[in-house]
């Protein structure tokens, strides 16, 4: 059966089982690999994409679901020669330890800091919960949110992923 | 000149009543005191103040989220304002530290504070006024020996005339009957201490008995269910929607370990109380767990074999192989969001706390609406943090309002014999435009508020 969905602004026929988890139609139909593979039940975060500006666990989430709404992955926040805000704070405070939770991270950051550029690290820190880290490179990516937040606030137009 | 006598007559009976009344509500100062030296306490008392503190669920209210144990601060929202719960460690100027044992047992018997002034029955005390001397000693004794913490609760947020402490005398004098208990006479003793506690300290009415507008409960309507903090609290009498009768012992073992496998998980605000009785002794437990049991009654022949034969469904179900294809039974856009969302841990082919339980025996699809079941879907139960918990992950953000009341209509349908539920979509809407606040609470009953939920310390409008 062929669902039809829009992943970093590409709308595009799938041929899936309507109650595929997202996370497969992403990596195995789109080829899309940022989004991982954690738990399968939506207790650890490293599967987290956005859906219409929200932050969502992609490994429960069944495409069915997603008729006619915007899906991001890591990938739709910029591009290797043009990393997005998120993407440049990451490189910057080198916040990856094995890198695996990092797309998460990177994506339940980002529906925070669209919705409020300004958000504190409190604010960050209670956000961010849902996702584990199991190197312990907590303190770096709290960092790099705050300057992926100082990055979009300089220059507003920056943040927009598709 | 009449009147003048009428006036002055009129100005002499309002000065008397008011006398009367100012009498009436009047209280004295106690004394402060030097708090008890650690020492002086006996190691058992101390032990069973904490059961007991465990059965008034006294942390839940007196510690905000993130805050200190007992230290108080939480904002506990009121249909007349927001009342600030307060600092009950011994802390000598923000705490009770000034607080002598009988001016502790004052407050819960009479509601009244050390100074004299009347307290809000946002503290439960016309439940706790029901607790004994001896039970009051302990948790004296128990919370005079928590760890001192400094902080001062914000002011409550009331407008006037509620901000009137003095009213209060009005209220109780309308609705607050003095304990303490008297034992029922030709009842078995576990029957009484069940009765006991669940009336007194555990103020289980205090949720699940409705309130007058006046915010005192309703006696008539004892344990019929109310909602409480946009979760719904279910009845606990005769009226429970629990598709399979509670006993004695699968209340029992629900109240202590927060899960039944035929029953499901607590959460919401009863997850904190379900914690807390883990802590308390097995026998108080159960004393519990056969009051309300009795409460409940007796199930009609009709309410057993309506049972059985949701049993009978949810073994079937274990049974057979699961739907698989989404669309395949063309039952619409409910069937197949639970079929692909749902039914992979909600087949009941692992019981919980583990697994989902299996919807025929859930008492929240059988509940008056789907308030329960919407909170759940959109929040998730947020895991115990440092132990094995169950756990739901959160459908916010992923369900849109028309597939989320597609859902809830289907699983109403196909595992309730009750009648659809009729403002489903009122429900659904305004909780997902954040009008409804939702506390979340972790299974080990810490709170837990995603930022995206309100937080249950905000002061709600």
């Amino acid at each position: 059966m062929a669902v039809t969905l829009t992943v970093n602004g590409r709308t595009q026929q799938v041929e899936a089982d309507p109650e595929t988890p997202l996370l497969y139609v992403l990596r195995d139909h789109l080829e899309l690999n940022g989004a991982k593979y954690g738990c399968g039940i939506g207790q650890c975060g490293s599967c987290t994409v956005m859906v219409d500006g929200e932050a969502v666990l992609s490994c429960v989430t069944p495409v069915l679901l997603l008729e006619g709404r915007r899906v991001t992955t890591v990938e739709g926040l910029g591009t290797l020669e043009k990393p997005g805000p998120m993407q440049q704070a990451f490189i910057e405070e080198q916040a990856a330890q094995c890198g695996y939770c990092i797309p998460g991270m990177m994506m339940r950051a980002q529906a925070l800091l669209q919705a409020d550029p300004s958000a504190d690290e409190a604010t960050i820190r209670a956000h961010l919960e849902p996702n584990l880290c199991r190197c312990g490179t907590h303190m770096r990516i709290i960092k790099a949110v705050m300057r992926a937040g100082e990055i979009m606030r300089h220059n507003p137009q920056s943040g927009g992923a598709s | 000149m009449t009147l003048l006598r009428i006036v002055l007559g009129l100005v002499f009976i309002l000065a008397i009543g008011t006398a009367a009344f100012i009498g009436y509500a009047w209280h004295s100062r106690l004394d402060p005191i030097d708090p008890p030296a650690k020492a002086s306490l006996d190691a058992k008392l101390l032990a069973r103040g904490a059961e007991l503190a465990a059965i008034g669920n006294c942390n839940v209210c007196h510690t905000a989220p993130n805050g200190e144990a007992f230290a108080g601060g939480l904002g506990i929202p009121t249909p007349f304002g927001t009342i600030y719960s307060t600092n009950i460690t011994p802390d000598l100027e923000t705490g009770i530290g000034r607080w002598s044992e009988e001016a502790f047992s004052r407050a819960m018997r009479k509601g009244v504070d050390r100074e004299g002034r009347h307290l809000y029955p946002a503290f439960p005390y016309d439940h706790f006024t029901l607790v004994s001397d001896e039970d009051n000693r302990a948790i004296y004794a128990f919370l005079m020996t928590r760890k001192s913490v400094s902080a001062k609760s914000p002011a409550n947020q009331l407008p006037f005339p509620f901000n009137v402490r003095m009213l209060l005398a009005g209220w109780k004098a309308l609705f607050f009957r003095e304990g303490p208990y008297l034992p029922e006479n030709g009842r078995p003793a576990e029957w009484n201490r069940g009765r006991y506690l669940a009336e007194g300290l555990g103020h289980c009415g205090a949720c699940h008995t409705p309130r007058n507008r006046l915010g005192a409960e309703i006696p008539d309507q004892h344990f019929a269910g109310a909602e409480i903090e946009n979760w719904t609290a279910y009845a606990i009498n005769s009226g429970s929607p629990a598709p399979l009768p509670w006993d004695v012992e699968s209340l029992a073992s629900y109240l202590r370990h927060g899960w039944h496998d035929r029953h499901g998980v607590s959460r919401g605000p009863m997850a904190p109380v379900t914690a807390n009785l883990g802590a308390a002794s097995e026998a108080d437990v159960k004393a519990i767990a056969a009051y309300v049991a009795e409460v409940m009654g007796r199930p009609s022949k009709e309410r057993l074999a309506q049972s059985e034969a949701a049993l009978a469904a949810a073994r079937q179900e274990r049974e057979a192989a699961p739907l698989r294809r989404t669309g395949e039974t063309g039952n619409g856009p409910g069937e197949a969001i639970f079929v692909s969302a749902c039914q992979g841990c909600h087949d009941g082919r692992r019981p919980p706390p583990f697994g989902g339980l299996n919807l025929h025996l859930s008492t929240a699809v059988n509940a008056p609406n789907a308030q329960n079941i919407i909170n759940v879907t959109l929040y998730g139960l947020p895991a115990a943090k440092g132990e094995p918990s169950a756990m739901m992950p959160a459908y916010r953000g992923v369900l849109n309002e028309n597939q989320l009341v597609a859902l809830l209509d289907y699983m109403r349908e196909r595992f309730s014999k009750q009648p659809a539920w009729t403002d489903t979509r009122e429900r659904v809407s305004s909780t997902l435009r954040g009008e409804r606040r939702v506390p979340v609470y972790r299974m080990d009953g810490t709170t837990h508020a995603p930022p995206e939920t309100s937080m249950r310390t905000a002061p709600w409008p």
